[in-house]
């Protein structure tokens, strides 16, 4: 599989470019000869796309120039060290960086090629399209198993018969149902903390989104949930596009197809570089991407 | 050869003791013993009462609490020939009154809250804030005296609406047609009175809120309404209930909005929108002035039943919020 | 050549359209409302403020249901309670401080802080007397309380955070019960123990200990609150040079929270500055300036509204009454800004 074809590095573009948006770093042609390798795939909507976007907090400039595709159907894992970026980056994807106060931001977000950001948009239907598991998992423990699962229909008022079938597939999905069949009746804080995670993102795939923001989900939990977990995202893949943060970066390894560097020279965070994972592991173009990721620093 | 590695040995844990300074002996004597100074204090308040209640308490027994007498006949040195003393009217009016604070008042404080919490922002939530908690330090004769003046003429007005279309609803009818200084009234002035302290107690619960859960609502598309339904009210709902009962336990004691805005008369009356009323501690401000000593025992045996009361009020709310509140289930 | 960097924007906060649409909903519904009292039975203030909220509900619920469908309508029902909750709470705010002022003003005269009501009575004239004696009675009797109040609520407070006992957890519960306390029990207390028993009179330094009552718990609270935002650093600094407890505390910790036990204080004083039920027990109010705590009836700012309100209904007297509010309002307004310019400055 050639993956040189459209591929930008986003260095070159710099010496090229005058205005002020980046070249996209556009891996959908590669993306959709992998998808039709793939029997029985259904792809939800074009993916999601970002040009430009920046992100501040009052006057500091925390993000800046992010231009990525993702796309339908592919697990993109965000690498890089502490306080680059990258979990700030993915709230600008469903909208949730802006419940910081001080929050602001610059660019465009491309939902099947809206713009989430554009006026009069309806903000809870795009976080329905675009859902997110957070780092620490977060059921809510006023309510049963069951009722967490299909709170998010509750949440947006989105009536739905047959709610048993959604419940079930969703569990399954997310790798649950085998142990919490019995018991759905029974308070969310019961679980330990690997099924509590896949609890949220079972409850997250109940309202059917395109999209799927991970912010460092594995990072509270021990080694054999987090394989489960990873076993949940490769599932997962196939019927939607998952954008995934990770310190890990063996896991980055392990489940993403592609892979983009963030980095901050103490100034806002960038992304460096952004290729298939096989390439930024062991041929990356920046030298940056290749001192982070052979451990020179961290 | 080999060479055994010698057993490990795991020491016990040694016990550390420390032995006080002579100073910080006596410090944490001097501090511990005015500590207990709310201790010693309520103790006292019990005793004493008790000790001047006591006599008319065995006198009357049970039928102080339910009488609805308040009379005592003299001679003429003064000597008590025949009294009797019950406080039933007063203690219905107490909790009568209280109910109705409450019940118009908590609602309000916890919209006003969680407008507060969730809607205002920036300068405008410090300035609000800054005045309703400045109102909580209004003085209760300032509501008396404003409840008496300006504000009995619109309640008289809305009182005759209610008793105009749900009349048909026994408490809110009336015998005569006399609506000023009614309990209802009285009610409404305590209502007033218990914002404040209501709103700061469910503000301060809303703004504890885990922000984990309020995120996880908005990341599945909560519109806000959702996520106040699904996240706030069931972590807050033990605080808040403690809150109100706190408002609860002030709408019960207070004195002198209750003694200037609410005709005292000394009958049970469950007819809220009726003129006529009363509360165990306005009672003891009204009867307290022409008391002789036999009287005052009795106004003694009064206020300790409202301090047990009220005392029994708080204790509730304490435990409701340190059991229920801020634990999410 | 350099990147030129967009200017950060908030594109999720309402636009000028949307603040537009808002305020045209806002108009509709005030003449909706006006429509309503002219047109049916609703008539009057009340009538009017209920029939907006409802046309406020009614017109916003419309309006988002057709733009983003049933939740966000249900939604926009919410906010407009709440505003309603919110309108509720400050109508009665704003007519009590503008009531005060406006008919306690016309009140005020030079000699009001000069003069005692020795040789007038309250339905004189207004100029005749003044509330000197109120004033001195209330600082006496305030002050007094504060002496003892103020070291048993440190004391207190100093217990909960510093040595933290096993009876913490009974004290903390009843420093919370002593605030619960009626005004009026208090009252009933110093009358029962120290009042008939002993002295036999009314005076000032009864009223003190009345007050105390109330004001200990106040103090407590604020100045543990206090104490607790004192970071543990200190402390651990204080012990690590060798101080034993007792010098930390008194050396480090205490002077540390110096401006926030002033505001414990501040907030005590303001508590039982208007309290009026146990005065009228214990200290009785004279009517002339009486400079002994120990002796005689004492008067009050409380009582002296008290007295100039409930005695007579003369307009001079209501007058009177309204203008001693004012003079209480008016401390207690200068006792919260104190309060609140000190704790913004915490430490130190």
């Amino acid at each position: 599989m050639t993956d040189t074809t459209n591929f930008n590095n986003n260095e070159k573009d710099e010496r090229q470019m005058t205005d002020s948006q980046t070249k996209p770093t556009s891996l959908s042609s590669v993306a959709s000869a992998r998808a039709m390798s793939q029997p029985g795939t259904e792809l939800l909507g074009t993916g999601l796309e970002t040009r430009g976007v920046h992100a501040w907090f009052g006057s500091k400039h925390v993000l800046s120039d992010v231009s990525l595709d993702f796309a339908a159907g592919t697990v993109t894992a965000l690498i890089g060290p502490s306080g680059c970026g990258k979990s700030t980056f993915i709230r600008t994807l469903n909208r949730m960086h802006e419940f910081i106060p001080t929050a602001a931001m610059a660019g465009e977000v491309l939902l099947d090629g809206k713009d989430i950001y554009a006026p009069g948009t309806d903000v809870t239907k795009i976080r329905l399209r675009v859902g997110m598991v957070f780092q620490k998992p977060n059921p809510f423990p006023s309510m049963t198993i069951g009722e967490n699962v299909l709170s998010g229909l509750k949440l947006a008022q989105i009536k739905r018969g047959k709610t048993d079938d959604l419940l079930e597939s969703c569990l399954t999905r997310a790798g649950l149902w085998s142990e919490v069949k019995d018991r759905l009746g029974e308070h969310g804080g019961a679980l330990s903390g690997g099924q509590q995670q896949r609890l949220c993102i079972a409850r997250s795939l109940a309202v059917e989104p395109q999209v799927l923001l991970m912010d460092e989900p594995c990072s509270a939990l021990d080694p054999g949930s987090t394989f489960r977990i990873e076993q949940t995202i490769a599932d997962l893949a196939k019927s939607m596009t998952i954008v995934i943060v990770t310190h890990n970066m063996q896991q980055a390894a392990r489940v993403s197809d592609y892979t983009a560097f963030f980095l901050s020279d103490g100034g806002p965070g960038e992304m460096i570089e952004a290729a298939p994972t096989s390439q930024i592991f062991s041929s990356p173009q920046d030298k940056r991407t290749e001192d982070y990721v052979t451990g020179r620093f961290g | 050869m080999s060479i055994d590695a010698p057993a490990k040995v795991i020491p016990e844990a040694r016990t550390i003791t420390t032995k006080p300074r002579k100073s910080d002996q006596l410090f944490r004597m001097i501090v511990t013993l005015g500590g207990m100074t709310s201790l010693v204090i309520l103790g006292l308040i019990a005793l004493f009462l008790s000790l001047k209640g006591v006599n008319v308490l065995a006198e009357e027994k049970f039928s102080f609490i339910t009488g609805s007498n308040w009379a005592a006949i003299t001679d003429e040195t003064g000597n008590i020939v025949e009294s009797d003393f019950g406080i039933g009217p007063m203690l219905v009016g107490t909790m009568l009154c209280a109910l109705i604070a409450v019940l118009v008042g908590v609602p309000i404080s916890v919209l006003t809250a969680l407008y507060l919490t969730f809607y205002a922002n920036g300068r405008v939530k410090k300035f609000l804030i800054s005045i309703i908690d400045l109102m909580a330090a209004f003085p209760s004769l300032l509501f008396g005296f404003w409840g008496f003046i300006v504000f009995m003429s619109s309640a008289e007005y809305w009182a005759k609406l209610l008793n105009k279309y749900l009349g048909f609803i026994p408490i809110f009818d009336v015998p005569v047609p006399v609506f000023a200084r009614s309990p209802f009234i009285a009610g409404l002035v305590l209502a007033i009175m218990i914002i404040p302290i209501v709103t700061a107690i469910s503000r301060e619960v809303f703004d504890q809120t885990p922000l984990d859960r309020i995120q996880a609502a908005y990341a599945l598309g909560a519109t806000k309404l959702a996520m106040i339904k699904a996240v706030v009210i069931p972590y807050g709902r033990g605080g808040i209930i403690g809150g109100a009962m706190l408002g609860l336990g002030r709408a019960m004691g207070e004195t002198v909005a209750v003694y200037t805005v609410l005709n005292i008369v000394y009958q049970v009356n469950w007819q809220v929108l009726f003129g006529a009323g009363g509360n165990v501690a306005s009672l003891i401000l009204l009867k307290f002035g022409e008391a002789g000593p036999y009287e005052v025992d009795a106004l003694m045996a009064a206020g300790l039943v409202l301090f047990l009361l009220t005392l029994l009020v708080n204790a509730t709310a304490d435990y409701i919020i340190n059991r229920f509140g801020g634990k999410g289930k | 050549m350099t990147k030129v960097i967009p200017s950060p924007g908030k594109p999720w906060q309402p636009t000028v359209k949307n603040r537009l649409e808002t305020l045209a909903i806002v108009v509709a519904a005030f003449f909706s409302a006006v429509l309503c009292v002219e047109f049916t039975g609703l008539n009057g203030k009340l009538g009017f403020f209920v029939a907006l909220f409802i046309s406020l509900g009614v017109l916003n619920f419309a309006f988002q249901y057709k733009q983003r469908g049933v939740a966000a309508a249900k939604d926009s029902l919410l906010q407009v309670i709440t505003v309603l909750a919110l309108a509720l709470t400050l109508i009665p705010i704003v007519s009590i401080v503008s009531t005060v002022f406006i008919k306690g003003y016309k009140g005020l005269h030079w000699g009001i802080l000069t003069k005692d009501m020795a040789l007038a009575s309250v339905n004189d004239p207004i100029v005749n007397g003044g509330l000197l004696h109120a004033l001195v009675g209330t600082t006496l009797m305030v002050g007094g309380a504060l002496i003892i109040s103020f070291p048993l609520g440190l004391l207190t407070a100093l217990y909960l955070t510093e040595i933290r006992g096993s009876l913490t957890r009974p004290i903390k519960f009843l420093v919370q019960a002593m605030s619960g306390v009626p005004s009026i029990v208090a009252g009933l207390f110093i009358l029962s123990s120290l009042v008939y028993p002993v002295t036999k009179e009314l005076s000032g330094i009864m009223g003190s200990l009345a007050l105390t009552i109330l004001m200990i718990p106040t103090i407590a609270r604020t100045a543990e609150e206090m104490l607790r935002l004192i970071p543990n650093e200190l402390r651990e600094a204080g012990v690590a040079l060798g101080g034993t407890q007792w010098r930390t505390v008194a050396g480090v910790v205490v002077p540390a929270a110096r401006s926030g036990l002033v505001t414990a204080i501040i907030l005590g004083v303001a508590r039982v500055i208007g309290e009026t039920a146990p005065i009228l027990l214990v200290s009785g109010g004279g009517d002339s300036l009486n400079l002994n705590p120990t002796e005689g009836a004492m008067g009050s700012l409380p009582f002296y509204i008290w007295k100039a309100f409930l005695t007579s209904g003369t307009p001079e007297s209501l007058a009177r009454a309204w203008a001693g509010m004012l003079v209480l309002l008016s401390f207690i307004f200068i006792l919260f800004g104190l309060a609140r310019y000190l704790s913004g400055r915490k430490v130190g």
